[in-house]
């Protein structure tokens, strides 16, 4: 049987780990560094950076695809599933909805459905290829979830808000599409 | 790594701001909405290259303008001024 | 907000720019690193000193990549002028300096840019801060004002503070020794990393000494432009204003990767 195709449509390798950035880069101290999930009655769960330590964390390695057409294979990474914190989240009474929108030191934000951060997709990455993950890439922390374009993958992400409706994210506001799965090419709104 | 972007500043937006407005718009002035600070497009902070264009307030760093060009459309916010005042 | 922050008055130049082919009529080796494009662009409609263009480049697979660069040359010449500097990694640059060759075309956009513009009718004193290939806008300013007529030209001194990281470095280096005219047109060199031992200048990175030293008092109100990469960027224009310099007499184009 053929192998499946590692590059998704209209991607291109790159063997670089190109830097893009809305904003400039921020610069959050460990000691004041947290990670909360909110949920839509108010309630939140919340980790200090030392108690985000404590939490089982996985090695993914993956393929990551940017919607500018690059495409990189074999990243390695250190992180928190999303599902082992959204499971300690409903534990301490938080309650889910089908839509999570992560926010991030400095502003940024993006919408993603529930079901594209369980079921082992997605993690709270702050290791990269054997070392703490540099700032220009997203330290502390971001958000890792290789199945879609990476701009989902959030760098500096402080935390997961569950929505009732998809609001769209930063770049979803003006035209990139709320789930942007790279092997339809969901790159813009109105994309199938 | 891509570190092939020569322009870091507003001047860098100048000719995608020039097909929307029909001006040149390096010059105007923008009132942001963060701190009231009033500056030319121009001398904002240029960030997003390439999936679109952010142009921040360089004293508070708020989203004044945002551009994002996606086939079809031009998506145009500007929900980070107050007042954009362009020479005629 | 200070009434200094106004437009240069327009030219004829059409409101919507249109995307022409340029034809390459020459080029120029500058340094080892930065090479002048100079184009024929057909209905040019003229510029002003500080613009730039957008140039585009598309791939056989329709692959396009755009940027932009400065127009060195002055509003008298008929062709224009790009001073382009190579960056190893970059997607355009190593096309232009080393490849492109005359006779051949280029699609490019312009001329854009009000914010940092200078000309005669602005008057002086003018103050010019250069890093590295921050030269490239200001240098177009420095051959406008030296083709201005005589009672213009001797209306609006000129001093250039160029930081470069060694001689070699230095983008028109044989042209800036003939332009300066002193006390009319200075032109100061500051070398970041090598020098010559005979080198008698200034052997550092800009500081608020330097452009103590360099400058205009604040009283003569001077209009300055600076331009190169932001961190040099952004210390001199904080440092201009520091030492009382009107911040809306100082404008800026930052340049390269940030620090």
């Amino acid at each position: 049987m053929a192998e499946a195709p590692r590059l998704p449509p209209g991607q291109y390798e790159t063997k670089d780990f190109p830097v893009l950035s809305a904003g400039p880069t921020p610069r959050t101290p460990l000691s004041k560094w947290d990670f909360t999930i909110h949920d839509a009655n108010g309630r939140s769960a919340r980790w200090s950076w030392d108690e985000f330590q404590t939490l089982p964390r996985d090695t993914p390695v993956v393929d990551i695809h940017c919607v500018t057409k690059w495409s990189k294979f074999g990243t390695k990474w250190e992180g928190v599933s999303v599902d082992s914190l959204l499971a300690a989240a409903v534990s301490q009474g938080i309650e889910s909805g089908p839509f999570i929108l992560a926010f991030c030191d400095g502003g940024y934000t993006t919408n993603l459905p529930l079901t594209d951060v369980t079921g082992g997709k997605a993690w709270v990455a702050f290791g990269y290829d054997g070392a703490p993950l540099p700032p220009e890439h997203g330290g502390p922390a971001r958000l890792l979830v290789p199945h879609l374009y990476f701009w989902k993958s959030a760098k500096w992400v402080r935390g997961l808000r569950f929505q009732l409706a998809d609001r769209p994210g930063f770049w979803e506001q003006l035209g990139y599409h709320d789930r942007g799965d790279p092997w339809r090419e969901q790159r813009y709104q109105g994309d199938p | 790594m891509h570190t092939e972007k020569m322009w870091l500043d507003g001047n860098a937006a100048g000719g995608i701001l020039r097909d929307v407005f029909a001006h040149e718009m390096t010059a105007a002035l923008a009132s942001c909405v963060g701190c009231g600070t009033v500056g030319p497009v121009g001398a904002l902070l240029e960030y997003g290259q390439p999936m679109g264009i952010v142009l921040r307030c360089p004293r508070c760093d708020t989203p004044v303008l945002r551009i994002v060009r996606t086939p079809g459309f031009l998506r145009l916010d500007l929900s980070g001024l107050t007042l954009l005042t362009i020479p005629d | 907000m200070s009434s200094d922050i106004r437009a240069i008055p327009e030219t004829a130049a059409p409101a919507r720019l249109e995307w022409r082919v340029a034809t390459v009529v020459d080029v120029r080796d500058e340094t080892p690193r930065a090479r002048t494009l100079v184009l024929n662009v057909p209905q040019w409609p003229g510029h002003r000193p500080g613009q730039h263009v957008d140039v585009r480049l598309v791939a056989e697979d329709g692959y396009q990549a755009q940027r932009s660069y400065s127009i060195a040359s002055p509003p008298e010449e008929h062709t224009v002028a790009l001073t382009v500097e190579r960056l190893d990694d970059g997607e355009v640059s190593p096309y232009l300096v080393s490849e492109l060759r005359r006779g051949d075309g280029l699609e490019i956009r312009g001329p854009i840019g009000g914010y940092f513009v200078w000309d005669v009718a602005v008057g002086g004193p003018l103050l010019l801060v250069a890093g590295g290939s921050g030269i490239v806008p200001l240098m177009a300013m420095l051959r406008r004002h030296a083709r201005a007529d005589a009672s213009e030209r001797s209306a609006v001194p000129v001093r250039l503070l160029y930081s470069a990281r060694a001689p070699d470095d230095v983008i028109y280096r044989a042209e800036l020794e003939q332009l300066a005219d002193p006390p009319l047109v200075e032109v100061v060199f500051t070398f970041t990393r090598n020098a010559p031992p005979s080198w008698t200048g200034y052997r550092r990175r800009i500081d608020r000494a330097m452009l103590e030293s360099v400058s205009w008092p604040p009283s003569a109100a001077p209009h300055a432009y600076v331009c190169g990469p932001t961190v040099l960027v952004e210390s001199v224009a904080t440092q201009l204003v520091e030492l009382g310099h009107a911040a809306s007499r100082v404008r800026t184009e930052r340049f390269g990767p940030s620090g």
